[in-house]
């Protein structure tokens, strides 16, 4: 099964409101096809999900996106403009957030946020104030009270809500996070989602982000596309690509004490012919449609076997 | 450009400021000075043969020039590398205008460094050694022989920094410098060598910074035991502004070459390769 034709791709969207637009984006490392044809788009304010298994093409699809690396073939738009040329105009709306940066050790948080700030200064406009005042950012991120430490005396979830700061210090129009939660503890990856909701939220901004947390991918992402082996083989929201795996929905319920499950086509129906049927007998109902996880794992397994 | 230059300017005077203050970083000034303190001190009743100066006086200014050629070379290109490693080179490529303001910074911090354990080796000397002194053709030299010196240096250092890119591959770059440095007349003079160790030793900017070091420092008589028995400013001015003309005509292209390869994957690459190395 493919989703791919359907999804070619974000037609739809306006030009004007597309942050990121790939059309047929190729990498070739010798030999090797890393990316064969990836098309997608995002929208202006969109939280985009790119999710794989290791190897999929991620991370290259990404770098290429953020101008680190030099592409094969296709057409990339990046904020309208050609990532592999663009000038220090468009990286002032860019943010990047890594897998894992070490740099800048003995520097001390508030003073790094605030030299790194003062690059953006020149690419202030009227509508986006550049940079980020240091001391709202700090808040932001919950690092007010380490703001005087050295950064090499913070801890990993310290660090990286640093990395997310100076991702964002430049108030970009695009985000770009890779894995940002790893090593997180579930409070800070909760406070970590909130901000990322304010960003959309109250400054519109565009994210794409890669992730091996699926449940994360289903929180925060309005869209996710699904890399693998260098193609895209899913594209949509949680919910769509939910019901285009299967159709199938998981309906369990108990009647004089008996356990039932049964997959059901159209859950809705099922379970409105059970109640007419059974009525005031049924209990302990539970309607569960195949969560992320489920999907994600039928899908690679399904483009892995239809690839063999 | 002027906006990336002050933040250039901003961050070499705060890194400066770190390293004065991290006491692993001031050793690292420190110690060389008192090694050459020492050395100097059991040299001192021993003469430049031939005349009744001590050697200790006509080592130190060499030893100033070498220190000068030495810090910015190998300091910028060991920043280099390991602040490939650390990701901080692609930090500044993730910022706008982020490169120029790193490599302005590493130029005053450098220079900074340098000019530090510069004046850590002679305040003391000037007190401690018999022999040295200023006039005022002295300093007028220092004030163009030192500016000449950090960029007939520092551009090759990013030169060296950019082509390699494990910093524990730097030996290959620190052993010839070391050699380079016995050949360029700095702790024996040059004069001892057959003719074409001198031609080698002519070629690179250690042997010019030593030799201008000693015009400032030593007095008039001394350029005697010099080849062409003169402190020959003007070849020292020449060779080292055309090692400058060389550095900053190839290190911007060097640069470049290397940012344009950072990305993510090739800082994680790095450290991948570090830590099997650490932990072999």
């Amino acid at each position: 099964m493919t989703l791919t034709g359907e999804l070619d791709a974000g037609l739809d969207v306006p030009a004007d409101e597309r942050v990121i637009d790939v059309r047929d984006l190729c990498m070739r490392y010798g030999a090797k096809d890393v990316l064969a044809g990836v098309s997608f788009t995002a929208r202006r304010g969109e939280v985009l999900a790119l999710l794989g298994p290791n190897g999929a093409g991620k991370t290259t699809t990404i770098e290429i996106l953020e101008g680190f690396r030099m592409r094969s073939a296709g057409e990339v738009r990046v904020l309208g403009v050609d990532p592999a040329s663009a000038g220090e105009h468009w990286r002032a709306r860019v943010g990047v957030v890594l897998q894992s940066w070490r740099d800048h050790g003995k520097w001390r948080v508030r003073e790094l946020l605030k030299h790194l700030g003062t690059y953006y200064a020149p690419y202030s406009t009227g509508e986006i104030r550049r940079p980020w005042p240091v001391d709202d950012l700090l808040d932001v991120v919950g690092l007010t009270a380490h703001a005087g430490q050295r950064v090499m005396r913070l801890s990993g979830g310290q660090r990286r809500r640093l990395d997310v700061a100076i991702g964002i210090v430049g108030r970009p129009e695009l985000l770009f996070l890779d894995e940002p939660t790893t090593g997180f503890d579930p409070a800070a990856r909760r406070e970590f989602h909130d901000l990322v909701h304010r960003l959309t939220d109250v400054d519109d901004t565009t994210i794409l982000l890669t992730t091996h947390d699926l449940d994360e991918a289903e929180k925060l992402s309005d869209r996710i596309v699904i890399l693998n082996d260098g193609r895209i083989i899913a594209d949509g929201s949680a919910d769509q690509l939910s019901r285009q795996v299967t159709g199938l929905t998981e309906v369990r319920w108990t009647r004089d004490g008996q356990r039932f499950i049964h997959a059901a086509e159209d859950a809705t129906a099922f379970v409105r012919q059970l109640f007419l049927q059974y009525g005031e007998d049924i209990a302990d109902l539970e309607v569960r449609r195949n969560s992320l996880e489920d999907t994600y794992m039928k899908l690679v397994l399904d483009a892995e076997g239809g690839a063999r | 450009m002027i906006s990336t230059l002050r933040a250039g300017l901003a961050r070499g005077g705060i890194e400066l400021k770190q390293t004065l203050t991290t006491p692993s970083d001031l050793s690292s000034y420190l110690i060389p000075a008192l090694i050459l303190f020492a050395t100097i001190f059991f040299q001192r009743d021993a003469h430049v043969p031939g005349t009744s100066f001590s050697l200790g006086a006509s080592t130190l200014p060499g030893v100033f020039g070498m220190g000068i050629a030495f810090g910015s070379l190998l300091t910028v290109a060991q920043l280099l590398t390991v602040e490939r490693e650390d990701g901080t080179l692609l930090r500044a490529k993730a910022t706008p205008n982020g490169m120029g303001g790193y490599l302005a910074g590493k130029a005053v911090l450098v220079g900074g460094m340098t000019v530090v354990s510069l004046l850590l080796q002679l305040v003391p000397g000037l007190f401690l050694v018999d022999g040295l002194r200023v006039s005022a053709t002295g300093w007028f030299i220092l004030l163009w022989l030192v500016p000449l010196g950090f960029l007939a240096t520092m551009p090759l250092g990013a030169v060296l920094g950019s082509i390699f890119d494990n910093p524990r591959n730097m030996a290959l770059v620190t052993l010839p410098i070391f050699g380079l440095v016995a050949l360029s007349g700095i702790f024996y003079p040059i004069t001892g060598f057959p003719g074409w160790l001198q031609a080698i030793g002519q070629v690179f900017p250690i042997y010019w910074l030593g030799l201008g070091m000693r015009s400032v420092f030593l007095p008039d008589s001394m350029a005697l035991v010099e080849l062409t028995h003169s402190w020959r400013h003007l070849e020292t001015f020449g060779v080292l502004a055309i090692w400058t003309v060389v550095g900053l005509g190839l290190a911007p292209a060097v640069l470049r070459r290397m940012a344009r390869r950072e990305s993510g994957s090739a800082v994680a690459a790095r450290r991948q390769r570090a830590m099997v190395t650490v932990n072999r």
